[in-house]
C-alpha cells in the first residue's frame, strides 16, 4: 500500500466532503506565505467596456492550442446557451479556458458581457486542496499547474470557488486538469501580457501589476462614479484574486457570486489541521475499506488482479 | 491624400512602421482619409474617411481630447487641459502606445501621475472613442461592419471555411 492507486483515491472522494475538507491539509502551511506577492501581476476587467466580440476566446484557443471549437468564434449565439435548466450559462472547460457570457441586468438599455476564466488567487483553495503538490502559484502571481503529477481526483474542481477547473478525459485512465494558466509559459514569465488581452480591441482587459490595478481601478470609480459599482470584485474575495472586476451594474446581477468570504478558503480548513497526522494514518486503511466494500461482490481474484494493475501507475 | 507639411514626412516614417493615423496641427489641413492598419493580421486595413468625421463632429476635441481644437469638454482633464493649446503631438499614436502591456509601459502604470497611469493603447482608444460614439448615432458597431476579415482571420475565429464541421458541432454543451 505505498502507493495509492487512482481508483481508491477516487473511491475516497466518494465520502464527499471529508475528503476535500481534510486534504489541503499538506499546503496549508506553505499557504501562508502566498498572501502578497508584492510583484505579482493581474487583469483589471472593465465589464463596462465590452463588447462581446469573442476575440479572447479565439486567442486563448490559438495560444493553448486548445482543440477546435464546437461553433466558430464569431457565432454569437453562444450567448444563448444554458445549461442545467436555464440556470447556469457557460463556464470555462478542458477546451475553452475562457468563455464571455452576456447578461440583461434589470434596467441596462445594454447587455452586459462577462469574460470567465481562472482568477488566479493570491492564495488558491485549488492549490490548498491538491494533496500531490500539482499546483504552483508563481511569483508573477499566475496560478500553474503539473499534468504529470496530477491524479484526476477532482479536488480542486470543487475547491475552486468559482468553479474554473476542468478535466481532460481524452485518455480515460490519466484524467488530468485543464485550465488557464495566464499564459505563464509563453507570455507572462517573459513579462508579456497574455494573449486574451493582446487581442482586446476594446482595453477592457488591462495587464499590470496587481497593486498598481487597484489603484487604477479606484482611479476610474472616482473618475465616474455614475458610471461604475464602487465595489472592485476580486480586492477582497476569497483573500483577493489577480484577476479584477470594474462594472456598470450589480455584480450579483452578472452571475458574480457575491457571498464569498473575504478570507481565503484555507482559512476553513485550518481548525482541521490539528487531527491531520491522524486521518493520514488511517487514510490507507479508509481507502482500503472503501475499496473492499465497492469490490465486495467480485472474486476475490479479480480484485487482486486489478490492483496488481493500478499499482503500476 | 496629406497636405504638405512636417506632419507629411511623419506620416512616412510611421506607416513605414506599420501603424499610422497621424493628424496635421490644424484641422484646416487635417487629412481627407487615413489608413488605419494597426489589426492588419486579421483584418484588412481601414479607410478612416477623416473629413467625413470632422464634418460630423462638433470639434477635433471631441476625439483628440485637449491636443487639438478648442480644448477639452472632459471636467476631470480640464483642470489642467482648460486652455485652448495646440500641442505638438496631435497623432492618435503619439499619446497611444502601440503596445500597451509592454514591460516599459507596465513600468509607467506605477511611475506616472494617476491621471495618465491609464492611457490606453491605440488600439484600445480607437474602439473605445469610436463604438462610444457610434452606438450613440447609430453608426457601425459590428466587427465586420468596418473590418473586412483576412484568410487568417477566419482562420483565426474558425469560421468561413475554416468554421467546424456540423459533426463536430454535434459535441457542443459541457
Ligand atoms: S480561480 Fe479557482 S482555479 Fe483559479 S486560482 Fe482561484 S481557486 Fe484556483
Ligand atoms: S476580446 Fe475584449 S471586447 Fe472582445 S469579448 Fe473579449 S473582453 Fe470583450
Amino acid at each position: 500500500m505505498s502507493k495509492v492507486s487512482r481508483r481508491k483515491f477516487l473511491a475516497g472522494s466518494l465520502a464527499g466532503g471529508a475528503a476535500v475538507m481534510l486534504s489541503p491539509a499538506k499546503n496549508a502551511m506553505a499557504a501562508g506565505s502566498f498572501a502578497g506577492f508584492p510583484e505579482g501581476m493581474g487583469v483589471l476587467v472593465d465589464m463596462t467596456r465590452c463588447v462581446g466580440c469573442r476575440s479572447c476566446e479565439a486567442a486563448c484557443n490559438k495560444e493553448q492550442k486548445l482543440p477546435a471549437p464546437d461553433q466558430p468564434f464569431d457565432d454569437y449565439s453562444v450567448f444563448d446557451q444554458t445549461f442545467h435548466h436555464g440556470t447556469q450559462k457557460r463556464r470555462p472547460t478542458e477546451k475553452a479556458y475562457t468563455v464571455v457570457n452576456r447578461y440583461e441586468p434589470e434596467g441596462s438599455d445594454k447587455p452586459v458581457y462577462r469574460k470567465i476564466q481562472c482568477n488566479h488567487c493570491n492564495e488558491p483553495a485549488c492549490l490548498t486542496s491538491c494533496f500531490v503538490n500539482a499546483y504552483t502559484k508563481t511569483n508573477e502571481g499566475a496560478v500553474v499547474y503539473d499534468g504529470s503529477v496530477c491524479v484526476g481526483c477532482r479536488n480542486c474542481m470543487i475547491a475552486c470557488p468559482f468553479h474554473i477547473p476542468g478535466y481532460s478525459y481524452s485518455k480515460v485512465i490519466d484524467p488530468v486538469v485543464k485550465k488557464c494558466i495566464f499564459c505563464y509559459d509563453t507570455r507572462v514569465k517573459y513579462g508579456k501580457p497574455p494573449a486574451c488581452v493582446e487581442i482586446c480591441p476594446a482595453q477592457v482587459l488591462t495587464f499590470g501589476k496587481r497593486k498598481d490595478l487597484l489603484k487604477i481601478a479606484r482611479a476610474r470609480i472616482k473618475k465616474n462614479p455614475g458610471k461604475y459599482q464602487a465595489e472592485i470584485y476580486g480586492e477582497k474575495t476569497v483573500g483577493g484574486t489577480g484577476w479584477l472586476y470594474l462594472s456598470g451594474e450589480p455584480f450579483e446581477q452578472l452571475g458574480f457570486d457575491t457571498t464569498l468570504q473575504k478570507e481565503p478558503i484555507i482559512n476553513n480548513v485550518k481548525g482541521f489541521l490539528g487531527t491531520v497526522p491522524m486521518v493520514l494514518a488511517i487514510w490507507p486503511a479508509l481507502f482500503t475499506g472503501f475499496h473492499l466494500l465497492a469490490t465486495k461482490n467480485k472474486g476475490h481474484d479479480d480484485h487482486h488482479d486489478s490492483d496488481a494493475e493500478e499499482g503500476e501507475e | 491624400m496629406f497636405v504638405d507639411s512636417k506632419w507629411h514626412m511623419k506620416s512616412l516614417l510611421i506607416l513605414l512602421s506599420g501603424l499610422f493615423l497621424t493628424l496635421p496641427a490644424y484641422a484646416m489641413d487635417a487629412p481627407e482619409s487615413v489608413t488605419i492598419d494597426a489589426l492588419a493580421k486579421y483584418y484588412e486595413p481601414v479607410e478612416f474617411d477623416h473629413e467625413m468625421h470632422v464634418d460630423v463632429s462638433e470639434d477635433c476635441s471631441s476625439c483628440h481630447h485637449h491636443t487639438t481644437g478648442t480644448g477639452t469638454a472632459d471636467q476631470y482633464c480640464s483642470k489642467c487641459h482648460s486652455e485652448y493649446k495646440e500641442l505638438v503631438k496631435v497623432a492618435c499614436q503619439d499619446c497611444h502606445p502601440t503596445q500597451p502591456f509592454s514591460a516599459e509601459v507596465v513600468n509607467l502604470q506605477s511611475q506616472q501621475d494617476i491621471f495618465h497611469a491609464d492611457m490606453n493603447g491605440l488600439v484600445g482608444a480607437y474602439h473605445q472613442n469610436c463604438m462610444g460614439c457610434h452606438q450613440e448615432v447609430g453608426g457601425p458597431t459590428g466587427c465586420e461592419d468596418c473590418h473586412a476579415r483576412t484568410e487568417a482571420g477566419d482562420e483565426f475565429y474558425h469560421a468561413g471555411k475554416y468554421a467546424p464541421t456540423t459533426a463536430e458541432h454535434a459535441t457542443a454543451g459541457h
